[in-house]
């Protein structure tokens, strides 16, 4: 455990040049601060790296030595400081002897040091940032909890890592089991959570429960997961070495399933085919086939059963009109009132679209109407919902109804108000202004592009009247080629 | 653990383990939340092998194997009578959780027989996701395989609950797939993979979460008569119509109770791993499926020595390569160099003219490299002309150990 830091003596690092041999007192285990306070003070007062002595001794609770003073902090490249961390929890007594030889040559002139992988100092050093983190990686992966009984829900791990990585790994356990209290177990050191996380003395083996009502459950999985017919003891052993075994309860397994594999194995190849002992499922694959919704209803149902995509609608506004309309409309998505009705077209924008549709001569109770997208998007705004237009991808999500649908009414035209109904109904964003008028959609049924009438209502009042009669006139054109 | 679920989870585990993909990477990197379970980590984790070198990473279930579909090659065929169990979504929801607590996974990759109809599957699988994320606020890695059949909007909503989606190809050809999986539909699999490639890609852009650690998919080696090179050059379609972040390649396996439709005698492990190295020299050495082509012979690899060193043996004129002055490109077709070693080469040149020591300190593969490169202090003479060079790098034919 890190702890306070001291090194001696203390009042000879200015002098260090003439008295020689520096020795550096760091706390046993991964001691981070004591590091850096010996470094920057080292450093400071020029102490070469062969003048240092580097050792750890446990420091007594009431130890009266308080640091000297502070020397200034090292500016060091990032792929320094990064290192550093990941070297000092490492059991080898040299480590912070070669990290101060690396920190005393990047700042004598070999700034890039660390991009040279092939130097000796930093190929060693990057072996046992290696060999850190493998040991971390193996913690995260190996350790194995046990359910602490007639408590309340607990968890305790006991486990053995190779170096002093014990605070090093706990963040992760933290990420992962925040809403558990757990303890991690080490010859070292304990970890703690309950909310907080805090460290404590070393723990033994037998505090932690002896077993674990689903342990024999993970055995059973690991059991079968393994195939017979590839044994391949080397792969296993390589990524989990045997130290770790003990500490794991399906490693008991290992032996039993290794002795029968051979066997196992050899047993079906040799097992000559079999007639099935069960009738032939004719009726049901038959019924499987026809999984599809059969009506506008059916996929109506499946539509409705259907959350928002985007969450906050109330519901999904299906589309309106006969099956075998000559004409259907595709709009955008519901707004605030057809969210609330659970109709197309009943907002602002459907009163206008009723309107045109009753000037160029169309009975909109004839047409079918519906919209790209099933559901109404919206930012809150105070009280007021506003409308949001659904990306790329949202108009995707929902294309597939879409195309089931106009299947089903299967009309002479469709109509596309605006550009989002062109997405759904092409794939690819297409300006309105350029495509307006008859379109092709690659469907059975022709096509049309306008405006939406949304688009209208939000026109400057002088521009309105134009673009509604230009409005009207499209509706009169989808009128003449529908007939 | 009761037995009765202890005894369902053994049958369902046992048909689940042909699936060779267990892995959990990819996934953006996520903490619990303040009252939840669970985090990915980007790498992925292996929480244990088993003794066929396999890592042990997600919960890989079945719901199900009962299955209406007759695939001849799949040990949960409707014909096979292997033992049968089903899940309830509730059984598999607590399964994850109590394993995940213990640290014995990262998640779940649930798969499932087709029973009802492809429909009624893909709606359970997701509600088993949605559950998970919904009501137990768990954030760790779930792959679901989705079911091509089903219809697409089930595969929209489980790519908003699922890490990944996969969907096995299985047999590379229609021919096999009629042949062998009477009820799938090539078509229907890759208008899926479509759907799914283009669903991420646009999630993406749009910072949406849909299916993040991305699509797989698995074929199976040998239950054909498919070779190596095809094998390869579908891959690399797939990679790159989809987006696809791996390919699966598993070599069938003998399985209880087989169909007559099968080979007897499955194909070498070795084949299997041949292809994965060749599809990492097209994923991350910059090799076209032309020049893996190139290292095959008769459009099959050979299996005592690896696809990059059979090419660098067919094409010796580019070789040897220095590794003070080549590109890139020329130093990742180095047998012996890794993608890591190239880039750790490439930088330390910079500062100094590298020795074969320095090389030595920067891969581990040296003994295979040495033929084909030049050192500051190094020439390999004559060494890359030498006939028995095949001989002298290949492995010996089989590695078998005692325990």
């Amino acid at each position: 455990m890190p702890g306070p830091h001291r090194q001696g003596p203390a009042s000879s690092a200015e002098t260090g040049a003439r008295i020689g041999i520096h020795v550096a007192t760091l706390a046993p285990g991964a001691d981070m601060p004591g590091f850096r306070a010996a470094a920057r003070r080292l450093i400071a007062a020029n102490v070469p790296p062969e003048a240092i002595v580097w050792q750890t001794e446990a420091l007594s609770l009431f130890g009266t030595e308080s640091a000297p003073n502070e020397a200034p902090p090292l500016a060091l490249p990032r792929p320094v400081t990064d290192l550093i961390p990941m070297v000092v929890p490492h059991r080898d007594p040299e480590r912070y002897g070669l990290l101060y030889a690396l920190i005393w040559r990047v700042l004598h002139g070999e700034r890039a040091l660390m991009e040279v992988a092939s130097d000796p100092l930093v190929h060693r050093l990057h072996r046992m940032r290696k060999g850190i983190a493998r040991d971390l990686h193996k913690m995260h992966a190996f350790l194995r909890f046990r359910r602490v009984p007639n408590e309340p829900e607990r968890y305790v791990a006991w486990f053995e890592p190779d170096h002093h990585i014990l605070e090093a790994a706990a963040p992760f356990f933290v990420d992962r089991f925040r809403n558990l209290r757990w303890s991690i177990l080490t010859p070292e050191g304990s970890a703690h959570w309950d909310g907080a996380l805090s460290f404590g003395p070393p723990g033994r083996r037998e505090d932690a429960p002896e077993g674990d009502g689903f342990e024999a459950g993970w055995r059973d999985y690991y059991e079968s997961t393994f195939n017979p017919a590839r044994l391949n003891l080397d792969a296993m052993r390589a990524e989990m070495p045997r130290k770790y075994w003990r500490n794991m309860p399906e490693t008991a397994a290992i032996p039993a399933l290794v002795r029968a594999a051979g066997a196992r194995a050899q047993a079906m190849i040799e097992k000559a085919p079999t007639m099935p002992e069960k009738r032939d499922p004719v009726r049901a694959v038959e019924r499987m086939a026809r999984d599809e919704p059969e009506s506008l209803e059916a996929l109506n149902a499946v539509i409705a059963r259907s959350e928002p995509l985007v969450p906050g609608a109330t519901q999904a506004v299906l589309g309106e009109g006969p099956l075998g309309a000559t004409i259907a409309f595709v709009g955008e998505q519901p707004g605030d009132q057809e969210d609330r009705q659970g109709r197309p077209f009943v907002g602002p924008a459907g009163q206008l679209l009723s309107r045109a549709l009753a000037e160029a001569g169309i009975e909109r109770s004839d047409a079918y109407l519906t919209n790209a997208v099933k559901h109404f998007k919206f930012t809150l705004r105070g009280k007021r919902r506003i409308h949001e237009k659904p990306t790329a991808g949202e108009v995707s999500h929902y294309r597939w109804w879409l195309d089931r649908e106009l299947d089903f009414v299967a009309p002479k035209l469709v109509v596309a108000l605006g550009a989002t109904a062109v997405l759904a109904l092409t794939g690819k964003p297409v300006p309105i202004t350029r495509a307006r008028g008859p379109a092709e959609f690659g469907r059975p049924f022709g096509g049309f592009i306008t405006v939406h009438p949304s688009y209208l209502l939000r026109l400057p009042d002088e521009a309105k009247e134009e673009a509604y009669h230009a409005f009207v006139a499209d509706l009169r054109r989808v009128r003449d080629l529908a007939a | 653990m009761d037995e009765k679920l202890a005894r369902k989870l053994r049958i369902l585990a046992d048909a689940a383990k042909y699936d060779a993909s267990c892995a959990s990477s990819g996934a953006p990197k996520r903490k619990a939340g303040a009252d939840g379970l669970g985090s990915t980590t980007g790498a992925g984790i292996c929480h244990a092998y088993t003794p066929d070198g396999r890592c042990v990473s997600l919960l890989k279930i079945l719901l199900t194997n009962y299955c209406l579909f007759d695939c001849a090659y799949c040990v949960n065929r409707r014909s096979s009578n292997v033992a049968r169990a089903r899940f309830s979504v509730e059984e598999v929801v607590t399964l994850t959780v109590e394993f995940y607590k213990r640290n014995y996974i990262e998640g779940l990759f649930l798969s499932s027989g087709i029973i009802r109809s492809p429909d009624y599957t893909m709606e359970m699988l997701t509600r088993v996701a949605k559950k998970l994320r919904r009501e137990h606020g768990f954030r760790g890695y779930i792959h679901l395989k989705s079911i091509p059949e089903a219809s697409p909007w089930l595969i929209e909503e489980a790519g908003l609950y699922a890490d990944r989606l996969s969907i096995n190809l299985e047999l590379p050809t229609e021919e096999s797939l009629t042949r062998l999986a009477p009820e799938k539909d090539g078509a229907a699999i890759e208008g899926a993979m479509g759907q799914i490639g283009e669903r991420i890609a646009q999630a993406k852009e749009e910072k949406r979460r849909f299916s993040p650690a991305g699509q797989s998919t698995q074929v199976i080696v040998g239950a054909d008569s498919t070779t190596d090179e095809a094998l390869i050059r579908k891959s690399a379609l797939l990679y790159g119509s989809y987006g696809l972040k791996r390919v699966y390649y598993s070599a069938f396996s003998p399985i209880p109770d087989a169909s007559s439709a099968l080979p007897p005698q499955a194909p070498p492990l070795r084949r299997e791993h041949r292809l994965y190295q060749a599809d990492w020299l097209i994923r991350y050495y910059e090799f076209s499926p032309d020049d893996v082509a190139n290292a095959a012979d008769g459009g099959m690899f050979a299996l005592d020595i690896d696809p990059k060193l059979a090419w660098a043996l067919k094409n010796r004129h580019h070789f040897p390569v220095d590794v003070n002055r080549a590109d890139r490109t020329m130093l990742l077709r180095v047998p012996g160099l890794g993608a890591r070693a190239v880039d750790a080469i490439v930088k330390a040149r910079r500062h100094g003219r590298l020795r074969l020591d320095d090389v030595a300190r920067l891969t581990s593969g040296l003994k295979r490299a040495r033929p084909f490169l030049i050192a500051e202090d190094f020439r390999p003479t004559t060494l890359t002309d030498r006939l028995d060079l095949r001989a002298k790098l290949a492995e010996p034919a089989e590695q078998l150990s005692l325990f």
